[in-house]
């Protein structure tokens, strides 16, 4: 069966240039501007593109404007300069090809598990029966399976978490887009949230953008990860991540690996202080 | 039902029977002149009296009871309903805020009790006056908590909904309404104990009916024990009152954590 799907797995292999991209990023700037009236420049000409079903991850310090882009994308926040286009169409606002998963899970407090991840669709005027039993389908793959009629302060952070995942999947969004949505979690949660989130990618083929400031958890997740320098936030490259799939949790500890990972510290900036330590 | 055999309630119920007993004894033993501090086997006398008067009687509790409660409740509702609605109408916009906002905190700070006299030239002595007191008494807590609960909203929740397209009317119906809703509820269980106070207060400075009025009568009649059964009409209506805003509150703000606790989710 794997065999017979295999060809899923290795299309990352094929260099992105030829895979059609998707979202695409022309010379994207943000400035800010300031309770003492002056202009703050977060983000900088930032270009790149994204291909259909494509994993691609945004690392950066904190502070380097990565949530302001990925917000830029999904139409949240305006830019002030360059273009953001997805699907071929430029994006000018919230749309509903996108589902957005934010750094908390955002749910609302007097509603059931389900009653939440139905909520885009009672927003978006969607047939509730349908939806409700893919929604309960997609619970069920993310492991909260009879959960769906808890409330959310009767869930772990991660439960939460996977409750705001399926909310953003529920309605079939072409793109998904997250904005560290593990960062709050224990580091053990945030492994298997990791493999899940890699098997939900699988079954339903979406392109993802996540955001993160884990290296580690940007080289496993994805096709290729882009890395912003500290504000402004500028493209200091795209690193091709060129690991079988499927991944499983050991393939941190390979060589390639490690290589991947030094390579997008540098780029970072990262440890080039720290050398001259003996 | 556990709650009530707990050992705080208990210890609360023994220190009530300690200090009836303490009263009791010193009332007797000094030999208070009833005028000035009744025993309370004497209010409980009165009590038992004006419990067993007929519906209709003026000496008795069920008339002026039927009035205060009435006059309170009614005002509640249209105090705090029109507090409600407009504190909403100006949350909705900044604008509509900064123009209210100084008459508000000028009303907010006059002592409302203080036009009571002026309502009654103005409405009469009959239940109208009354009910337009509590009414002025149960706006401002519903005014002040639901601009204050709608600029408690979470602006993560407001983006999320953002994220889904949402229209003004259904981020309004389905977050901010909600999300205020805790704090309509501390405004209304304020309102509630205006009301009363309301009631009687307006029945002090004029009126035919109430147990405001009958404190009065009572009072010119040096029955002092009548008096202090009445009090003991007014704290349970008070409790009766702060008990159903309690019940309802549980069953609509249930996810605050308050009121988590109480029904055990």
């Amino acid at each position: 069966m794997r065999a017979l799907f295999s060809f899923l797995y290795t299309r990352s292999a094929l260099p992105s240039t030829l895979m059609p991209s998707f979202i695409e990023l022309r010379n994207v700037t943000k400035s800010y501007r300031t309770m003492q009236e002056e202009d703050l420049l977060a983000l900088q000409d930032v270009s790149f593109e994204v291909g259909k079903s494509e994993f691609v991850s945004v690392v950066g310090a904190s502070g380097c404007g990565k949530t302001t882009l990925l917000k830029i994308i999904a139409g949240l926040i305006p830019h002030s300069s360059g273009e953001v286009r997805i699907g071929g169409s430029s994006v000018k606002g919230p749309r509903k090809d996108i589902g957005f998963v934010f750094q908390q899970p955002v749910l609302l407090p007097w509603r059931t598990v389900l009653e939440n991840t139905l909520l885009p669709i009672e927003v978006m005027g969607l047939p509730r029966e349908e939806y409700g039993k893919r929604a309960l389908d997609i619970l069920d793959r993310v492991g909260l399976s009879g959960f769906s009629d808890k409330y959310p302060f009767e869930l772990s952070g991660g439960m939460q978490q996977r409750v705001a995942i399926t909310r953003a999947l529920v309605y079939d969004p072409d793109v998904l887009l997250l904005d560290e949505p593990f960062g709050a979690l224990d580091a053990m949660t945030r492994e298997s949230l990791n493999l899940e989130l890699l098997r939900i990618w699988s079954d339903h083929r979406k392109t993802v953008l996540f955001v993160t400031h884990s290296i580690s958890e940007a080289i496993f997740l994805s096709d290729r990860v882009v890395a912003l320098t500290p504000r402004p936030g500028r493209l200091a490259d795209v690193v091709e991540v060129d690991l079988p799939r499927p991944r499983r949790l050991d393939v941190i500890q390979t060589e390639a690996f490690g290589m991947l990972a030094k390579r997008i510290r540098s780029l970072l900036g990262i440890g080039e202080e720290l050398g001259g330590i003996e | 039902m556990s709650k009530l055999f707990q050992k705080e309630w208990i210890c609360s119920l023994c220190l009530f029977a300690v200090l009836l007993v303490i009263w009791e004894v010193t009332v007797k033993y000094f030999e208070v002149p009833f005028f000035l501090l009744p025993a309370p086997s004497g209010v409980l006398t009165s009590l038992r009296d004006g419990l067993s008067e007929g519906l209709t009687s003026r000496v008795g509790f069920y008339l002026h009871t039927y009035y205060t409660v009435s006059e309170a409740l009614l005002g509640f509702l249209i105090g705090s309903g029109l507090g409600l609605i407009l504190g909403t109408l100006i949350a909705q916009s900044q604008f509509l805020g900064k123009v209210f906002l100084p008459y508000i905190v000028a009303f907010q700070s006059l002592p409302k009790v203080a036009l009571a006299p002026l309502l009654i030239v103005w409405f009469g002595v009959g239940m109208m006056s009354k009910v337009v007191i509590v009414a002025m008494l149960t706006f401002f807590p519903l005014l002040v908590n639901s601009i204050a609960g709608f600029e408690s909203v979470d602006r993560d929740l407001l983006e999320m909904m953002r994220s889904f397209k949402a229209t003004r009317w259904q981020i309004f119906c389905k977050v901010r309404f909600p999300s205020a809703l805790p704090f309509i509820f501390a405004g209304l269980s304020m309102a509630i104990v205006y009301s009363l106070i309301g009631a009687i207060v307006g029945e002090f400075i004029g009126g035919r009916h109430g147990l405001g009025i009958l404190i009065l009568q009572m009072n010119f009649n040096m029955d002092m024990q009548g008096v202090f059964s009445v009090f003991v009409v007014l704290s349970i209506i008070g409790i009766a009152f702060y008990l159903a805003m309690r019940f309802i509150e549980r069953r609509v703000v249930f996810w605050t954590s308050r009121n988590r606790e109480v029904i055990g989710l």
